[in-house]
């Protein structure tokens, strides 16, 4: 891995962002899930973290007047887990079944026509690669994936739709994700997983965490029923 | 000696009103909130009164407007917003603690002066923790908003005295509040001038506040014309969206965020703020970093948290 750039900088009484890197890459997820999970792990004054692309915010109880010894453990931990480049072997490879029909996905024919491919071709496509999950926001469970092939790339919508079913898999640009809930959003929807990414009554609630992989595997929609997807 | 004691229901739940501790800490890289309650000088002073520790549970009364039964004779202590508390119809006073008999009903109006008022009884609810915390995040299908016939367990202390918080410690909620910022974030990105106005500005809290964020509006910032790589965001931060109009992110906001944030506002200024009216008037003043992580410090050994 080169090209990387530690810095680390208070943000409240409570908090400081550790920044690994100033341009998204999703070849970083794996280095960025590892130096969280670490962090958490060996520095017990941490309670918690949040992963992002290119940073880490790392909360702890109060700042003390050893910001510099927190910030130099932090650094540490980054820069060790972004030289032995052991973290890529770590992430979780995740398959997810996925139904790719107009009627659990309604901007599956426009994106075909937008790439100018057929329907087969962006399903190929789509699940011809494995995926990062760079981060997980917007809502439980909700992960970003990097990155698709440009050729199946296309903007999200100009005005979002208000209600996305659960499950719905939708590609922004270069990015794809799986819904995990029912919720407002702009994602050009290709398909649906039966998969549940988010239940509060599962430790952990989601099966992802960043820096895992992800393979979408087509099912048919027999499968797809049997499965708990909704039509 | 503690037990087990089936301590209020509830009558009537008011408006999102919800069980709040201290909030849900290591869940953020699933996207999970952390929630906690929004006040937490007063969720403090209302443990402390009745001898609790500042993470047990309290009921977080977003409007008031609630009716609760004891079914067991329990102390309790509320603290935050005015809502005019009376047992049996006899008032009770705010800021106290006070015993509550079985069969007693404790009735709450609408909030007269603040927004949010926390109630807690004697040894801590008895709640079932998610994922290490009770708070209720409606959004994350987690803890409890309460609802009408709810029954509210709680640990059976003995009798305990009832007390009063110093009347030094009492905030006044006013419509005017000044709220320190720790500059921080995206802040060199921010030109001196917009700076300048950010500070100069006076703007107003509208009714868009939730536990997810306040928004305001003013004479606008002019936010940078970057683009931010989506990043965890903190509580209290300040956003600043293409409309200029600040948004200050609370208790159940999103763990990550792609607009530009010019700091954090001092956590101990955040009780001022939620409880702030709506149309009420927000002026922002730059503080260090070392001086409201001194001021954070104290609050925190004060509370013992």
């Amino acid at each position: 891995m080169t090209g990387y750039d530690i810095r680390c900088v208070p943000v409240s009484e409570t908090s400081v962002m550790l920044y690994l890197a100033d341009v998204i890459d999703a070849g970083l997820a794996p280095a960025v899930g590892e130096t969280a999970r670490a962090i958490l792990d060996e520095l017990p004054e941490v309670r918690e973290v949040t992963p992002s692309y290119t940073s880490i915010l790392v909360e702890v109880g109060s700042l003390g007047s050893d910001f510099e010894a927190l910030a130099g453990a932090l650094s540490a931990i980054a820069c060790r887990v972004l030289e032995t480049g052991e973290s890529e072997l770590l992430g979780k490879l995740i398959e997810l079944p996925v139904y790719y029909d107009p009627e659990v996905g309604e901007d599956l024919e426009s994106l075909a026509e937008f790439a100018g491919l057929s329907v087969d071709e962006v399903i190929g496509i789509h699940t011809g690669r494995e995926y990062s999950v760079c981060a997980i926001g917007f809502a439980p469970g909700f992960a970003f994936l990097g990155e698709v092939d440009e050729r199946i790339a296309m903007p999200r919508q100009v005005t979002p739709r208000s209600h996305v079913p659960a499950g719905s898999v939708g590609i922004a640009g270069r990015q794809t994700a799986v819904y995990p809930a029912d919720t407002p959003g702009g994602w050009q929807l290709i398909g649906n997983c039966p998969v549940s990414l988010y239940d509060p009554e599962n430790d952990p609630p989601s099966p992802l965490e960043v820096g895992d992989r992800v393979r979408f595997c087509p099912i048919e929609r027999e499968v797809f029923l049997e499965r708990g997807g909704h039509v | 000696m503690s037990e087990r004691l089936p301590g209020l229901v509830v009558l009537q739940a008011g408006v999102q009103s919800s069980m709040q501790d201290l909030g849900r800490f290591g869940m953020a890289g699933q996207g999970v909130s952390q929630g906690g309650s929004m006040d937490l000088h007063a969720h403090c002073w209302a443990n402390r009164l009745l001898g609790n520790n500042a993470n047990d549970a309290t009921i977080e009364l977003a409007v008031g407007m609630a009716k609760i039964r004891a079914e067991s004779d329990l102390q309790l202590a509320i603290t935050g917003a005015e809502m005019l508390a009376e047992l049996d119809g006899s008032p009770v006073g705010n800021w106290c603690s006070f015993p509550i008999k079985r069969g007693q009903v404790l009735s709450l109006k609408a909030a007269r002066s603040g927004m949010r008022a926390y109630l807690a009884v004697a040894g801590g609810f008895l709640l079932d923790k998610q994922f290490g915390s009770v708070s209720a995040v409606a959004r994350n299908q987690l803890g409890k908003v309460l609802q009408e016939g709810d029954v509210l367990c709680a640990r059976g202390v003995g009798a305990c005295m009832s007390r009063q918080v110093p009347s030094r410690f009492v905030p006044r909620y006013d419509d005017a509040i000044e709220l320190r910022v720790i500059e921080s974030y995206q802040i060199s990105q921010f030109t001196p001038e917009q700076l300048k106005s950010f500070y100069a500005a006076s703007f107003t809290l509208t009714p868009d506040i939730d536990r997810m964020g306040a928004r305001l509006e003013g004479a606008g910032v002019v936010a940078p014309e970057v683009g931010i790589i989506s990043e965890g965001i903190a509580l209290g931060a300040i956003q600043i969206p293409p409309d200029g109009q600040p948004i200050i992110l609370l208790n159940d906001r999103q763990t990550l965020g792609g607009y530009p944030k010019l700091g954090c506002v001092a956590r101990v200024d955040l009780p001022k703020l939620v409880q702030a009216r709506p149309g009420a008037g927000v002026k922002f003043v730059p503080v260090t970093l070392s001086d409201a992580c001194s001021e954070w410090r104290e609050f925190c050994d004060y509370f013992a948290i």
